[in-house]
C-alpha cells in the first residue's frame, strides 16, 4: 500500500508552508499533491516557493503532482486551471473545468472531490486519460470493491481517503469571513487563524464540524487505521493522508508502520488520537451507518 | 422571448395543478433513488409520468425528468432504465448530473435532449462547454454560487442554455459536493437523494425549550410556543469559539423575483422555481406569480412587487449568491 499525502487544505503562512514541505522530503510517503485547492486568494502568499517545495520532494524521490481548485468560478480561477499543466508537473483534477484545460492524451489524477460514484463515470474519466482516482470519501466500502475492481481492468489505481478531517462541503460564500462579520471579498483572510480549521460544536458543546475558508470539514479526523487490510483486499493500493498541524512526518511513520504490517488498528488509532485537533477519530463513511461514527476497536 | 418556467412537480396532481397555472415546463422524477427529490410518497411512478406527459404535451407544456443523483457502483442498471423510461414517456428532457450516467445517454438515447442538473456545479463557461463537448447537454441548471455579473459573462461564452434557480429552497454549499448530510445521517443529496431526511429528525422538550436534532446532533433551540425549524444541517444554528449562530446560512429560503430582468439581461433562458416537496396549491401559486412576472416583462410592463414574501417558508428571503456581497 502507497502513502500519497494530499494538498494542505488550510492557510498557513508561506515560512510555515515551506517548513512543512521540505520536512516532508523526509517522510516515508510515495507521492505529494500540493498547491492550492480551497481558495484562489491564498495562492499568491505561498507561490514563489512551489518550484522549491517541489524540486526537494522530487529530489527526496517523491512524486509530485499539482492540484486544482475545488471549485472554480471567477476569471482569475479559469486561468490559474488553465495554467496548471505549465508547472510541468501531473495535475489531480478536484473540479472538472480542469479536466477541461487538459489536451486529450495527457495523463492525470483525480482527487477526492470530483464525484466518482460509479464504474461508468471512473470508465469515462480512464478513456480521457486518468491513471489513478482517489475516491470520494463519501463512498462505502462496498463501493470502494466494485469500483477498485472495475479500475483494475483499465489501469487505473485506486486511492482512498486515509487521514484527515474530511472534505464535506465547499462553497461559494466564506465562513470563515462570515464568523468575523465580514465578505469573502473584505475576508482579511481569517482562515489563516486557525491552521486545523475552526471548530463549529452543537448547541449542547458537541464538536461537530470545522470550517476552513470557502470549506466545511468534519470536527472528527477520519483514519482507515482499522481498515488497512479491508481496502488492501478491495483493491486499493494507496491511502491518502491529509496535511495536519503538529509532527506530520511521524504521522506519516506511523501510517507507514501500519502499512507494513508493523503496527495494528488500535496501536496507530491510540497513537493518533492525542495529535488531531478535536480529539476524535472517525470511519463510518466505510462501514456506516454515518460518516461521524467511529468503529473503534471492531475492524 | 418570454423566458422558460421551470417549475416542480413531486405528484401527478402538482403537475397537473403547474401546467394548468401556466409552466412553461415541469421537473420531476421516478420515484426512487434516481432523484435527488427521494422523499417518501413523492414522485412518479412509470406510467403516471406517461400520463403526466401526455397532460403537459396537450396543454403545450413540456417535461423534464431528474435522473440526478449519482449511480451506486454495481446499480448503474436503475438509473440506466430511468434514462430510458424517461425517453419511452416521452419527456423532453432529462436532467443529469453523473459524467458516466450521461456518457451512457449521449450514446445510447442520442435523441433525448440533454440537461445538466445543478447538482454537476458546473460553475464557469469552461466546463459549461466542456459538458456540451463531452456529452451534447443543450441546457446547464447553474449551482447556486455565482452573482448576476458572473452568469453573464459565463452566458457571453457559451451556446448552452443557462437555467436559474429563482424561488424556494437554497443550497448554500456548492450542490452534488456536500456530503454533510451523510456525514451526521448516512443518507446524501448525491447517493440517496435526500438531504436531513426526516427520518433523522428528532424534537425534544427540555427546560423549557425545544431542541431539534438531526442525526443526534442539536441544531435548534427555541422558547416554547416558538415555531421549531426543520433542522436543515446548513441552516442550522451552531456555536464556534464562543459565539453561537447561524454559521452557514440564516433560514432563509430564496427569492430573486426583483431580479428577473437582470437575469434576463445577463442572457439567462430559463427560470427554475425549487419544490417538488411542496403541495400543489403551494406550486400552483408561485408558478402563476412566476407566469405573471415573464409575461410582463416580455411585454415590457413592469414587474408585479413583492407578490411571493409571504411563501417564502414563513422566514426571510435572500437573493442569495446573486448579490455578491452574500458570500
Amino acid at each position: 500500500m502507497e502513502l500519497t499525502v494530499g494538498p494542505n487544505q488550510f492557510f498557513w503562512e508561506a515560512p510555515r508552508w515551506a517548513k512543512f514541505y521540505a520536512g516532508l522530503a523526509r517522510a516515508p510517503v510515495d507521492r505529494v499533491v500540493l498547491g492550492e485547492l480551497v481558495c484562489s486568494k491564498r495562492l499568491p502568499f505561498y507561490q514563489d516557493r512551489l518550484p522549491e517545495a517541489i524540486e526537494v520532494l522530487a529530489d527526496a524521490g517523491k512524486e509530485v503532482v499539482l492540484t486544482s481548485l475545488a471549485l472554480v468560478t471567477l476569471k482569475r480561477e479559469r486561468r490559474m486551471t488553465a495554467d496548471l499543466l505549465a508547472m510541468g508537473l501531473e495535475v489531480e483534477v478536484n473540479d472538472l473545468t480542469a479536466l477541461a484545460h487538459l489536451p486529450e492524451g495527457v495523463e492525470f489524477s483525480v482527487g477526492p472531490l470530483v464525484n466518482v460514484y460509479n464504474e461508468g463515470t471512473l470508465a469515462w474519466l480512464a478513456a480521457r486519460g486518468a491513471r489513478r482516482i482517489c475516491l470520494p470519501p463519501e463512498l462505502p466500502l462496498d463501493s470502494v470493491r466494485v469500483l477498485a475492481r472495475a479500475a483494475a481492468d483499465l489501469g487505473v489505481s485506486i486511492e482512498v481517503w486515509g487521514h484527515g478531517r474530511l472534505p464535506l462541503a465547499i462553497s461559494g460564500r466564506c465562513y470563515h469571513a462570515r464568523l468575523h462579520g465580514r465578505t469573502k471579498d473584505n475576508c482579511q483572510f481569517a482562515c489563516g487563524d486557525d491552521p486545523d480549521g475552526r471548530a463549529v460544536d452543537t448547541l449542547d458543546g458537541q464538536p461537530f464540524l470545522a470550517v476552513n475558508g470557502v470549506q466545511t470539514l468534519s470536527a472528527s479526523t477520519a483514519s482507515m487505521a482499522h481498515h488497512v487490510e479491508a481496502l488492501a483486499e478491495a483493491g486499493v493500493s494507496a491511502l491518502r493522508l491529509s496535511p495536519q498541524s503538529g509532527d506530520f512526518v511521524r504521522l506519516c511513520r506511523l501510517y507507514r508502520d501500519r502499512v507494513a504490517g508493523g503496527m495494528d488498528g488500535e496501536a496507530l488509532s491510540a497513537a493518533l488520537l492525542p495529535e488531531v485537533a478535536g480529539g476524535a477519530l472517525s470511519d463510518g463513511f466505510l462501514n456506516g451507518p454515518c460518516g461521524a461514527d467511529w468503529s473503534g476497536g471492531r475492524a | 422571448m418570454v423566458m422558460e418556467t421551470v417549475c416542480p412537480a413531486g405528484t401527478p396532481a402538482a403537475l397537473r395543478a403547474a401546467v394548468e397555472a401556466g409552466a412553461h415546463s415541469i421537473y420531476c422524477g421516478f420515484a426512487d433513488e434516481t432523484n435527488a427529490r427521494n422523499f417518501p410518497g413523492l414522485n412518479f411512478s412509470r406510467e403516471e409520468m406517461a400520463a403526466g406527459v401526455a397532460f403537459a404535451h396537450a396543454r403545450g407544456a413540456k417535461v423534464l425528468v431528474a435522473i440526478n443523483t449519482y449511480p451506486r457502483a454495481g446499480a448503474a442498471p436503475l438509473w440506466h432504465r430511468a434514462v430510458a423510461d424517461a425517453e419511452a414517456s416521452g419527456a423532453d428532457a432529462v436532467i443529469l448530473a453523473d459524467p458516466g450516467l450521461l456518457a451512457h445517454a449521449a450514446e445510447h438515447h442520442p435523441g433525448l435532449r440533454r440537461h445538466l442538473s445543478v447538482q454537476a456545479a458546473a460553475a464557469n463557461a469552461d466546463v459549461i462547454n466542456f459538458y456540451a463537448d463531452s456529452f451534447g447537454v443543450k441546457r446547464v441548471v447553474l449551482p447556486r454560487v455565482l452573482s448576476v455579473p458572473e452568469i453573464a459573462a459565463i452566458n457571453a461564452e457559451t451556446d448552452v442554455e443557462t437555467e436559474v434557480f429563482v424561488f424556494g429552497g437554497l443550497c448554500v454549499m456548492a450542490e452534488g459536493r456536500c456530503s454533510l448530510s451523510s456525514y451526521a445521517t448516512g443518507l446524501s443529496p448525491n447517493m440517496h437523494g435526500v438531504c436531513s431526511p426526516a427520518s433523522h429528525v428528532d424534537y425534544a422538550e427540555e427546560g423549557g425549550e425545544l431542541a431539534a436534532r438531526l442525526g443526534g446532533y442539536t441544531i435548534h433551540r427555541v422558547g416554547k410556543g416558538e415555531p421549531a425549524p426543520y433542522p436543515t444541517l446548513c441552516k442550522g444554528c451552531f456555536t464556534s469559539q464562543g459565539a453561537t449562530g447561524h454559521v452557514f446560512e440564516d433560514p432563509v429560503s430564496l427569492n430573486a423575483e426583483q431580479l428577473i430582468p437582470q437575469l434576463a439581461k445577463a442572457g439567462v433562458t430559463a427560470l427554475k422555481i425549487e419544490g417538488r416537496q411542496r403541495s400543489r396549491a403551494y406550486v400552483a401559486q408561485v408558478v402563476r406569480n412566476f407566469r405573471a412576472a415573464v409575461d410582463a416583462l416580455a411585454a415590457g410592463r413592469p414587474m408585479p412587487e413583492g407578490m411571493l414574501a409571504r411563501l417564502s417558508e414563513g422566514q426571510a428571503g435572500t437573493t442569495g449568491a446573486y448579490r455578491k456581497t452574500w458570500r
